[in-house]
């Protein structure tokens, strides 16, 4: 190749074909770098007026231009963590037997369904929340809870159906598929010899699963769930439409309350001023980072496990 | 010890028929999902919904063709942005680069990918919408589009690396350029595995509603040429699912069992016919 020289690769249009192609590739560098860019400027007077302030003000009021992201970090946070707490153990659980137990047809038509339920739009899932989950809460869950648990701050009333617990279990409906399809192929890569070991000195099938196989590919797992949180962190449609939009701090999980995406659906069209539309890109910066560390650290611990199955067990 | 053995085999079919049930659980959410809106969908929709206008505000009947236009103009123009950039990238990236390149481009992509779609939607509100003043077509494409682009990069760059060396080899033994081997053997070699990622990038944003809510926004009439804001199907579902009025309810559970139903085809024809003996890579 070496030997060629530029004309002549010129004339065989590879350095045409070499450019072109480069400058296309350069653009999804340059579109992300505008908009890092676009959300920095963008929030710029927010960032100047609040500061560190803005991050722990309660008040979010656009009739007294006074603008804090609390409430919203708040029930960004409640909502995604409520939807850990459902996901994971039924995201991994159900990993398992698809990898561990379940025939491989039957595990790769599984897949195959739980690959459709992550097609599902989240406007869908938002819509079966309104008027399935919703009634729900109102008429059996709390009830069922507020009676017997109701002395507890976290299931205090009353309920009107919309809130965090809510947006908690949309959420996690819509988590688990990245769960169960990121973990499974975590276990899939753990080397065979690891469960024959364990099989040979004895174990039963659940030993070997739970004391060998999963530990090697924990790391990986942990990858997963990162990769869920930042999944449900940023989700928007199916959360603003149970969540209730009303910024408040309640330990009670009945409560409506509002998230980060979800003021910013919410409120984005409707924000006159220039202080208030850029505080409201200023928590879309917020998103921004939150997602950027929680995915970059997904697929570093991801990488790790599946490249090399460094995973030892410890 | 030979009660520890029975409690210890217990221990491990009680458990292990547990994780069974995480898997059933989890797989039925899909069929409950279908049933509900073929159910509630299925009673709602008539002919009138793929043809008419929406109605004004409490007035019973009319339709979303309106939207449904509107989304396909969207998903068009969409394409058109996001599927040359991910697609010649991937060229790029897979033929040309060197690998420091390659790993900047590559790590740009997926911060693209990971980014939530409302905070798309800031980016081509900022882009698009405010220097053209007003809400548009085009801002909404923008904004699809670019959520096309980090999977169709990753796809192609996938697909064309796994194309066998020898094939490469072949052409260049005959005299074709390094242009001509990808142009006329290493694409059609992993074309099949490339139009899946596409089209299941393209089914992945045909349900998108955040990006579009301050780009595309909402129209209840038709949306003449780009300029101008249009409905789409996911953000009717969305206003009309959070109104008032019943007559609405039903129009969003129809809006839904279209638009999950378009989804799910693309899905399983891409997933099954086209990709046939190749994985796909999740995204």
């Amino acid at each position: 190749m070496g030997s060629r020289s530029f004309a002549s690769r010129l004339r065989d249009g590879d350095e045409i074909a070499r450019l072109i192609t480069m400058v296309f590739a350069a653009t999804v560098v340059l579109i992300t770098l505008l908009l890092v860019y676009e959300l920095w400027t963008n929030s710029a007077l927010a960032r100047a007026k609040f500061g560190f302030h803005f991050f722990v003000t309660r008040v979010w009021d656009p009739n007294i231009d006074q603008y804090g992201a609390l409430p919203f970090m708040y029930g960004t946070l409640v909502t995604s963590v409520l939807a850990l707490l459902i996901a994971v153990p039924l995201g991994i659980g159900a990993a398992i037997f698809l990898a561990e137990l379940a025939p491989p047809r039957i595990s790769d038509t599984l897949q195959f369904f739980i690959d459709l339920l992550a097609a599902v739009p989240s406007v869908i899932y938002g819509l079966l929340g309104v008027f399935i989950i919703v009634p729900l809460m109102r008429t059996v869950i709390f009830p069922g809870l507020n009676k017997p648990l109701g002395f507890m701050p976290f299931f205090k009333g009353p309920s009107y159906g919309v809130g965090f617990l809510t947006a908690g279990i949309v959420l996690a409906i819509m988590v688990i598929p990245y769960i169960i399809s990121v973990s499974r192929e975590v276990l899939l890569s753990v080397p065979r010899d690891q469960r024959e070991a364990a099989l040979a000195l004895g174990s039963t099938r659940w030993e070997s699963t739970w004391k060998v196989v999963v530990p090697f590919a924990k790391t990986g797992i942990l990858g997963s769930i990162f990769l869920a949180l930042a999944r449900a962190l940023g989700e928007t449609m199916a959360v603003t439409m149970v969540i209730g939009n009303t910024p408040t701090i309640s330990a009670s999980l009945f409560s409506p309350g509002d998230s980060i995406a979800s003021v910013i659906a919410n409120q984005f069209t409707e924000a006159t001023g220039d202080l208030y539309l850029q505080s409201l890109v200023g928590l879309g910066l917020v998103l921004f980072l939150m997602t950027f560390i929680l995915n970059g650290l997904a697929r570093l611990l991801i990488l790790v496990t599946t490249q090399r199955g460094s995973g030892v067990p410890t | 010890m030979n009660a520890r053995i029975k409690w210890r085999r217990f221990v491990s079919n009680f458990m292990l028929t547990l994780t069974g049930l995480c898997a059933l659980v989890s797989v039925s959410v899909l069929f409950l999902i279908l049933g509900y809106l073929l159910y509630n969908g299925g009673t709602s929709i008539n002919w009138a919904f793929f043809t008419q206008l929406p109605k004004p505000v409490g007035e019973i009947g009319g339709g979303m063709a309106n939207a449904i236009v509107g989304s396909a103009k969207l998903l068009l123009a969409a394409s058109l942005l996001g599927v040359p950039i991910g697609f010649l990238g991937g060229i790029y990236l897979a033929e040309f680069s060197g690998s420091a390149v390659a790993s900047v481009v590559r790590y740009a992509a997926d911060l693209l990918n990971g980014v939530p779609s409302i905070v798309i939607g800031i980016f081509a509100y900022s882009l698009v919408v405010l220097p053209f003043k007003h809400f548009s077509t085009l801002a909404g494409a923008f904004a699809l589009g670019l959520m096309m682009i980090p999977i169709t990069l990753r796809s192609t760059e996938e697909f064309l690396n796994g194309v066998p060396r020898y094939l490469r080899e072949g052409a260049m033994a005959l005299g074709a350029s390094k242009w001509k081997t990808i142009a006329s053997v290493v694409v059609p070699a992993a074309y099949r595995g490339i139009l899946t990622a596409i089209l299941l990038a393209l089914a992945r944003v045909a349900g998108e509603t955040a990006p579009l809510l301050f780009t595309a926004f909402g129209n209840r009439y038709w949306s003449e040429g780009w300029g101008q804001p249009t409905a789409s199907l996911p953000v009717m579902i969305f206003t009309y699912a959070v109104s008032p009025y019943d007559d609405w309810h039903r129009q969003a559970w129809a809006a839904g069992l279209v638009l999950l139903g378009l989804i799910l085809i693309i899905n399983i024809l891409a997933r099954t016919i086209l990709s046939r003996g190749i994985t796909v890579p999740r995204s």
